[in-house]
């Protein structure tokens, strides 16, 4: 049976409680925000795009531990990362959450806390929504990003 | 911590009023089940609530020896199940008090008889610069049908504000009203807050300025006496799911000289007397919304959920809950850093509250884990949310099966809550 420690370990209760680069970015020439009409949860991710190159990053919003520890440990992830990288990485960790078949959540350093969102289903929308709204912001996108599209 | 040891426990209520609590849970058999390895503790019953043996037991017996269609066959099954449907309904006529079983629409559930009166009535009788009067407190079922109307109609939309506990100001209310009100339409009880509103009262402010009344009682009818003709409210409606009933068949009432003026809201079978292709003859009342084959074992099994709560009697159910929620509020006004989302003096059956700092989506899953069923999220009622200045809430809600005991496991769930998140 899946424990509750899986799910809110230490790394995760602590970045919902103190997030990251949560602020909005001056400098940001990319905004896209993520909604989960369900729950509520609501995260404006601003970027600041030079290239290929994802030159800073933050983000702002309300929800749950899980959304906002993971829009907050994205945000330190893909810093200075270029979008091919911070798209092979979502997709990494978007196996490990789903607990899809050769999910190796060693490749995903400290975002690897969040495999235990996989033994809890209806909480892969909050693990993933600043990541989606992030990938809609690199393909250039301006409109909201819902779970429920 | 607070432990169920050291607390002020109340008396179960079975003491008091010769409910027995535990008889009652007996009979609903999905009570019994665990989840993830604990006793199931079931507060979500706003949502939705479980049905009880009797109700099971109908939906089986009318498809092992009664189903056929209605209303059209001569022969025995089709007899048969056109007479529990029909029963069905003037179970739900006495239960409501309305004057005729005509005046008892089958819908699909309160949803759809909020939309049926928008699209039917509303057409015909709301008009251009015509304002229809909700609350703050609705939820979305009785917003978005008027939304819909009054951009169809030219119409406008005016909301009824609230106070800090979650009531209705009976003022603002009674300034919004005039010539140019056609109708009122408000949640009896509110599913989000709990709060009872004065019905009666809103039912006479309407009428004095010529306006029709609708009364949204999904969240009334499990939890109090409804007396329409007392109330003389023109619609009410309600879902069966919420009363111990199944999904997908709910009740209109409507005053039966407004819905005999009323043209159809679907056509179809069964809502007819005579068809050509140069004229079509409406069914009298309450077939002429009735398209189509209805959920017939739905209608039977509504009949059955209301006789059931009609056995224990309604006015027990009621003081049985009033005084699981009051322990209820107790408790959890004990728990450090949760603020409680309603507080009106007049309540049924809620109790939705945040925790500060924590998500109330955060809770769920952390009760869940401990076998307890509550509600996260905005409940349907956004607009409610942002009137309180918060995302979401947790709400547990009460039906009559739930005991003291489901409060000490859900304040203990909520200890365990703070301890996660310390």
């Amino acid at each position: 049976m899946p424990e509750l420690r899986d799910l809110y370990q230490d790394i995760i209760l602590e970045h919902s409680k103190r997030p990251r680069n949560y602020r909005a970015l001056e400098a940001a020439n990319r905004t896209v925000e993520g909604y989960n009409p369900l729950c509520g949860d609501h995260f404006t991710v601003y970027l600041d795009v030079e290239g290929d190159h994802i030159r800073d990053i933050s983000f702002q919003g309300s929800g749950c531990a899980i959304s906002k520890a993971s829009a907050s440990m994205m945000t330190q992830v893909v810093k200075g990362k270029r979008m091919q990288e911070t798209e092979e990485l979502f997709e990494k960790f978007h196996h490990v959450v789903t607990g899809e078949n050769g999910a190796d959540s060693n490749e995903l350093g400290k975002l690897a806390a969040f495999a235990g969102v996989s033994e809890f289903p209806v909480r892969v929308k909050c693990a993933t929504l600043a990541w989606h709204a992030l990938r809609a912001a690199l393909k250039g996108e301006q409109h909201p990003v819902s779970t429920e599209e | 911590m607070t432990t169920a040891a050291n607390v002020f426990r109340w008396p179960e209520p079975a003491t008091q009023t010769g409910f027995d609590v535990h008889k009652v849970r007996a009979e609903f058999p999905i009570l019994a089940r665990r989840v993830k390895g604990k006793p199931l503790v079931y507060l979500d019953n706003a949502a939705t609530t479980q049905k009880p043996q009797p109700v099971i037991d109908a939906l089986v017996r009318y498809y092992t020896a009664e189903n056929a269609n209605i209303h059209r066959g001569v022969h025995t099954l089709s007899e048969l199940a056109t007479e529990s449907y029909e029963q069905a309904r003037a179970v739900v006529q006495r239960f409501l008090h309305a004057a005729d079983p005509s005046e008892i629409v089958f819908v699909r559930g309160a949803t759809e008889g909020i939309n049926l009166v928008a699209q039917t009535w509303g057409r015909t009788h709301v008009g251009s610069g015509d304002e229809i009067v909700i609350s703050a407190m609705e939820h979305h079922s009785n917003i978005v049908p008027w939304q819909i109307l009054c951009e169809q109609q030219g119409a406008r939309l005016r909301v009824a504000p609230i106070n800090d506990d979650g009531e209705l100001l009976l003022d603002e209310l009674e300034k919004l009203l005039g010539p140019k009100t056609k109708l009122v339409a408000m949640v009896h009880v509110s599913n989000a807050l709990g709060t009872v509103n004065p019905a009666r009262k809103v039912v006479e402010m309407g009428h004095r300025w010529n306006a029709r009344v609708l009364l949204d009682g999904a969240q009334a009818v499990p939890h109090t006496s409804v007396d329409v003709r007392g109330l003389d409210c023109d619609f009410y409606v309600f879902s069966a799911h919420k009363v111990y009933g199944p999904t997908g068949i709910g009740v209109l009432y409507g005053k039966a000289e407004l819905l005999d003026a009323m043209p159809p809201y679907q056509g179809g079978g069964d809502m007819i007397s005579s068809v050509t292709f140069e004229k079509t003859l409406y069914n009298r009342l309450p077939y002429k919304f009735e398209a189509g084959t209805p959920h017939v074992a739905g209608g039977i099994g509504l009949g059955a959920a209301l006789e059931y709560v009609n056995a224990i009697g309604i006015d027990r159910i009621a003081k049985h809950e009033h005084q699981v929620l009051a322990c209820g509020t107790e408790r959890l006004q004990a728990i450090p850093e949760l603020r409680l989302i309603g507080t009106a003096r007049e309540k049924a059956g809620v109790l939705s509250f945040v925790m500060e700092g924590i998500h109330p989506h955060d809770v769920g899953t952390i009760l869940d884990q401990e076998g307890i069923a509550i509600r996260t999220g905005h409940h349907c009622a956004q607009p409610l949310m942002q009137r309180f200045g918060v995302p979401a809430t947790a709400r547990a809600s009460l039906a009559l099966y739930n005991t003291m005991e489901d409060i000490d496991a859900l304040a203990g769930g909520l200890q365990k809550v703070r301890e996660v998140f310390a």
